[in-house]
């Protein structure tokens, strides 16, 4: 039996189903204090005085700390390998409180009414400074979100505090104003992305409590448990050795849990009270103090030659950061790396572009990491441009899409397109859609026009020369095997994903491996779950250790034979001679023999990380109704054809995908983090903010059309974050060609729709 | 204060803080399949069954349950495992997370209405807020699901 | 968070009553909303064991109790009979089945929130409220009572001939309304209810007489007039901007649905 490539059910699947207590909370310490943060009312202010003795005197009460209890190194909560790339900007608490939900005390105590109680009474006086809300004018204002002296930025990528800047950089190849000028048509328009919630079911949670040694142990709700330990640390201001981090079964992450959102809080009142502690974010708290995706203006140019070969491409990011600055200088980057590549003709291209601290939630990563942003802009651009040539956007794409061999401008991390099938995932999803029968528009007759429209995307498989994925497989006394990881499943199913290629590569049932993951004692090194890494990256890990354990049972059982190691083979339930096929030993007897007079591990640890970060591939097209008066969109038919690679489990492909344009038709229609003038968040609930319904989702359908990737396991490629990419392109261009309306701002509202159509008539 | 009230099909009795939430009271009684995925009864992760019928636990007090018959999916495991499998055979319970509220209501909506329609069903399910399937493969699963009790019956 | 210090399962309205008197204290309803604040309650006072969820239907009226859910009207077969499904319409859309379990219409009613469908959708019809002090009065008039300690008992609906039409304008399947309008005729008068504008639910008055003798009008003469009052009601009917919609947007929905309702009331389109 073979499984990679077959829909195998996920190992955690009856668990998951029948509702065991499997989750963080579920398994918190009974005992646990609850944790609760005050949090700021005020967008940019300064703790005069806190008062919090008659917090302390509430009953059950056992800790309240301040800004003075606090270590003062900064430090960053964003997940990501050495160097970091985002600067130094925040401590547990800050005198300085920049944003309206920002940390002001953390109280702990033995009930939640205690607590909730004690939150009342502290007393805090701020001194109250206006802020900055406007990412226009961030950048250089005066007033500035980080005045202080030790921001520090360890990798220099432009970004400078007493500018309100983040990151800023421009990357230019070739001339583009002289390509540009050249150009029969060229367009240039001005696309806003808003800040979307990652919204995964289960709040950001932490547990923690002390062992036997007095090591801080972190059971957390996280994609990244390596990283949460060196962050922990480092605001505790102690060893990382003496945090060890747990992850249970995760409610989700998109990105939002790529940040150590609620490990401090918690972690520094078991490290002061020795006590278990756990905090438990609220929906609300979720919406006003987490890591949104960053709200972006992208300004696009593009021009191309008579025939519709695009010859230049400028594209020029401003993204607000918010008050802090997780994963700024890095999402901002896909933005135009991910974008201008989808165009392979291009002779220039430049990609600029400023990252501003303002007063709001700070952003962070959200699947797509800026692809998404930067994808709906220069898809948007290049199909406006289609337009004023009068051409299909459809057409307009084939002839510029990347191909195999061919170039990807202005993608650094593979030098070609080694693996490609962008050209059968545009055809495939011409034939789903039946495009040429549908485009551009139908009316219905009845107030109703269906419109088409097609995005293309491209994402990467792990981040290049960055990321590691680790995986530890050892053969247990019975015969069976155990596989270590150290990447974080979600809910994705990287745990099974990676149990199916162990069983291909060791020729086993998938019954007879164990997994195991995750815990920061045990699990060998992985930089976890994100930007799409897990399979490329930590499957290349789990093939080279069982290459590698295979290598060492057949040498085991050789000499157990009594014969040369080259002389047999291993056929997944037996070692034996290759001339002499009676001549063998059982897996269980070598796995018996390896517990006794041993000095030989059968165990592999191995690393990988790859040089490249091959892009996975993709087409959308969206299907919309429109009602002509109200502005109601209908997305009625979504088709989604991917090049993944090898679709390791085409089951749990198959729902990434559905999942990931379910979560993009939310950011084009509806969902929009809104702020209040005093900087307060509007949408703070499910009450407010508004993620699909199965009724606000249409038919979904997906394909595959597979390259082969070299340097994947099993010739696989990513597909996490891809899938997100092409729904605000394709339904913005859908939405124009059903209602002649062109809306650059997202969501799409059915308010936008509707005044713009009205508009557009009153123009006539 | 005092109630009486049948949870899963035991009867018992409980002292109770007048103002404690039923979602939090099935937590402390051991049933963790019940969630909270917010605090504005919009996510229906809380969702059990109260005389047979799917309500929201994180908006019914506990001194509401006097008298009354309590399911969770604690009492629901081989129904839950049953349908589980379609569920998981999709590849559509991704997280878990939204899982026992939405089994709870997918249970509850085949006891009350017979042979769904799509649209039946997404009408009926959509206080069940999923952020990872993006729900079409949830819906071919009660399809499926359907179809395999349907064939049951009739053989 | 919610406090609640004691919780009492009243045996009558009349206890209810003397317990309610307290400005602390507090009637359940279905707590969907309740439990979202950060009240301090000195007694929770418990309608449910009196009866009161359900919905009789006699030869003049459906009388519904307070605690009657959302989803028992909404599947109310009669109810639905009586208005086209118009009930089934309005109730629909309100998060999901499990809400609608614990949502009560006294609750909705009682409430008189600015984005209720429900209060829009009974303001269409020739509805009385049942209070236990006040007596019964017209859902017209308790509309624009001050929040009192009265009880809200039954919800009347009498039933006169009625046509009538309900519509929502939402920006996602099951979120609140960006806009809400039944159109009825009741008996002979012609009713066009908006709510969600955002403010609460109003009457759009029709002093010019547009839509009088509705019934009586031609197809042709039907059509004029709708479209006439559609106007006048996009002119005349006040709105407001909030998170989901500005102003303009819900002038130019009153506009649209309020022809589209009538349409529909007056047979010429089936559905929207």
């Amino acid at each position: 039996m073979k499984y990679v490539n077959q829909p195998v059910q996920k190992t955690d699947a009856m668990a998951l189903v029948t509702g065991k207590p499997v989750y963080t909370d579920d398994l918190a310490p009974k005992d646990s204090l609850i944790v609760k943060v005050l949090r700021s009312p005020h967008a940019n202010a300064w703790v005069d005085t806190i008062k919090t003795e008659n917090a302390m005197k509430v009953p059950g009460i056992v800790c309240v700390l301040t800004y003075e209890d606090v270590p003062q190194k900064r430090f960053t909560l964003a997940g990501q390998t050495a160097p970091e790339m985002s600067p130094d900007d925040r401590l547990i608490l800050d005198r300085h409180v920049r944003f309206v939900g920002d940390a002001v005390a953390i109280v702990a105590g033995e009930t939640e009414v205690a607590v909730d109680l004690a939150l009342k009474r502290i007393r805090v006086k701020y001194q109250v400074e206006t802020p900055v809300f406007d990412i226009h004018t961030a950048k250089d204002n005066p007033i500035l979100v980080h005045p202080e002296e030790d921001w520090k930025l360890k990798i220099p990528l432009g970004g400078d505090n007493k500018r309100n800047l983040c990151a800023s950089a421009v990357e230019e190849h070739g001339d583009v104003e002289k390509v540009l000028s050249e150009c029969k048509y060229t367009v240039e328009h001005t696309y806003h992305t808003r800040a979307n919630q990652q919204t995964m079911m289960e709040t950001f949670r932490t547990a923690c409590y002390l062992d036997h040694t007095g090591r801080l142990i972190v059971l957390s709700s996280t994609q990244i448990p390596f990283h949460v330990r060196r962050i922990v640390g480092r605001a505790l201001d102690i060893p990382a050795s003496k945090v060890r981090v747990i992850k249970p079964r995760i409610g989700g992450g998109f990105g939002a849990k790529q940040t150590s959102i609620s490990e401090i809080y918690p972690a520094i009142v078991t490290w002061k009270t020795g006590r278990p502690s756990k905090m438990i974010y609220s929906r609300y708290e979720s919406m006003i103090c987490s890591t949104p995706r960053h709200e972006m203006e992208i300004t696009v140019r593009a021009g191309a030659d008579e025939n519709g070969i695009i010859r230049a491409l400028d594209v020029y990011t401003l993204s607000n950061t918010g008050a802090y600055g997780e994963h700024s200088s890095t999402t901002v980057g896909l933005s135009g790396h991910k974008s201008i590549g989808l165009y392979r003709h291009t002779e220039a291209h430049r990609f600029a572009f400023d990252v501003v601290y303002t007063n709001v939630q700070s952003a962070g990563a959200y699947r797509g990491y800026g692809a998404t942003q930067g994808i709906f802009a220069v898809e948007s651009a290049v199909n406006e441009l289609a337009h004023k040539m009068g051409m299909d956007p459809v057409k307009i794409k084939e002839l510029n899409m990347p191909i195999e061999g061919g170039p990807l401008p202005g993608y650094p991390d593979v030098p070609y397109a080694q693996s490609c099938a962008m050209d059968r995932c545009m055809a495939k999803a011409k034939e789903m859609m039946n495009w040429d029968s549908k485009y551009p528009f139908r009316d219905m007759g009845n107030g109703k026009v269906r419109g088409v429209g097609v995005a293309m995307a491209m994402q990467g498989s792990s981040i290049a020369g960055v990321d590691v994925g680790g995986a530890d497989i050892k053969l247990n006394e019975d015969g069976s095997y155990t596989l270590a990881l150290g990447c974080t499943d979600m809910g994705t199913g990287c745990d099974t994903v990676l149990a199916q290629m162990a069983a291909d590569c060791l020729e086993t049932p998938m019954e007879n491996i164990v997994v195991f993951s995750v815990d920061t004692d045990i699990s060998p090194y992985d930089s976890g779950s994100y930007a799409s890494a897990t399979t490329y990256t930590t499957g290349m890990a789990v093939v080279k250790a069982c290459n590698e354990l295979r290598r060492k049972i057949c040498e085991f059982g050789a000499d157990m034979l009594e014969t040369d190691p080259k002389s047999v083979d291993f056929d997944g339930n037996y070692v034996f001679c290759s001339e002499d096929e009676g001549k063998k030993v059982s897996l269980e007897e070598i796995g018996i023999k390896s517990t006794f007079f041993n000095n030989r591990e059968l165990q592999v640890v191995k690393q990988h990380s790859s040089p490249l970060s091959p892009p996975p591939f993709m087409v959308g097209m969206a299907e919309v109704e429109v009602d002509k008066e109200t502005g109601s969109v209908d997305v009625l038919d979504y088709v989604a054809v991917v090049d993944c690679g090898t679709p390791i489990n085409p089951n749990l492909a198959r729902v990434q995908t559905e999942g990931g344009i379910a979560q993009g038709i939310g950011m084009a229609l509806f969902e929009d983090v809104q702020y209040t003038d005093k900087g307060k968040i509007r949408n703070n609930s499910f009450m407010q903010y508004k993620i699909p319904t199965r009724q606000d989702i249409g038919n979904i359908r997906v394909d595959f059309e597979s390259s082969y990737e070299e340097s994947g396991p099993f010739g696989a490629k990513s597909i996490g974050e891809l899938v997100i990419d092409t729904p605000c392109p394709a339904i913005a261009e859908a939405i124009y060609n059903a209602t002649g309306v062109r809306v650059r701002e997202l969501p799409i509202t059915p308010e936008k729709i509707a005044m713009g159509i009205l508009k557009k008539n009153l123009e006539k | 204060m005092n109630i009486k009230f049948w949870l899963n099909g035991i009867q018992r009795q409980e002292e109770i803080d007048p103002g404690m939430l039923l979602i939090d009271f099935l937590r402390e009684k051991g049933c963790y399949s019940v969630k909270r995925g917010c605090e504005t009864a919009n996510c229906g992760l809380c969702t059990v069954l109260m005389d047979e019928k799917p309500i929201l636990s994180c908006s019914m007090l506990a001194a509401r349950i006097d008298g009354k018959k309590i399911v969770t999916l604690e009492g629901l495991q081989k129904e839950a495992e049953e349908f589980g499998d379609f569920l998981a055979n999709e590849g559509a319970e991704q997280c878990g997370f939204c899982n026992p509220g939405f089994i709870m209501n997918v249970i509850a909506m085949l006891r009350e209405l017979e042979e769904p329609d799509e649209e039946q069903i997404k009408e009926y399910l959509a206080g069940n807020l999923c952020r990872c399937s993006g729900f079409v493969s949830q819906t071919a699963s009660i399809l499926k699901y359907l179809n395999y009790k349907k064939t049951q019956e009739e053989s | 968070m919610l406090k609640i210090k004691s919780y009492v399962k009243v045996n009558s309205i009349a206890e209810a009553y003397e317990l309610n008197q307290k400005k602390t204290a507090c009637v359940l309803g279905g707590m969907v909303w309740l439990k979202m604040g950060n009240r301090n309650i000195s007694t929770a006072i418990d309608l449910s064991g009196l009866g009161l969820e359900g919905i009789q239907e006699t030869d003049d009226e459906f009388v519904i109790g307070c605690m009657t859910s959302l989803r028992a009207l909404e599947t109310d077969k009669r109810l639905n009979e009586y208005t086209q499904g118009a009930i089934r319409e309005s109730v629909r859309h309100i998060v999901g089945v499990q809400f609608r379990n614990c949502a009560t219409v006294g609750g909705s009613i009682w409430g008189r929130y600015g984005f209720s469908d429900v209060l829009t959708m009974f303001l269409g019809m020739d509805t009385w409220v049942e209070l236990y002090n006040a007596g019964k009065i017209p859902l017209t008039e308790f509309v624009n009572r001050k929040k009192d300690n009265d009880i809200l008992v039954n919800i009347i609906v009498r039933k006169q001939p009625l046509r009538v039409c309900y519509m929502s304008q939402r920006n996602t399947k099951t979120d609140f309304p960006v806009l809400t309008l039944c159109a009825s005729l009741i008996g002979n008068e012609a009713r066009t209810v908006i709510g969600a504008r955002s403010a609460r639910a109003v009457i759009a008055e029709d002093p010019e007489h547009i839509l009088e003798n509705f019934a009586e009008k031609s197809e042709e003469e039907q059509k004029e007039a709708i479209r006439k009052f559609a106007g006048y009601a996009a002119e005349h009917v006040s709105t407001s901007g909030n998170m989901r919609g500005s102003k303009e947007y819900r002038t130019l929905l009153v506009e649209v649905l309020t022809r589209r309702a009538w349409e529909t009331v007056g047979g010429m389109k089936d559905e929207y």
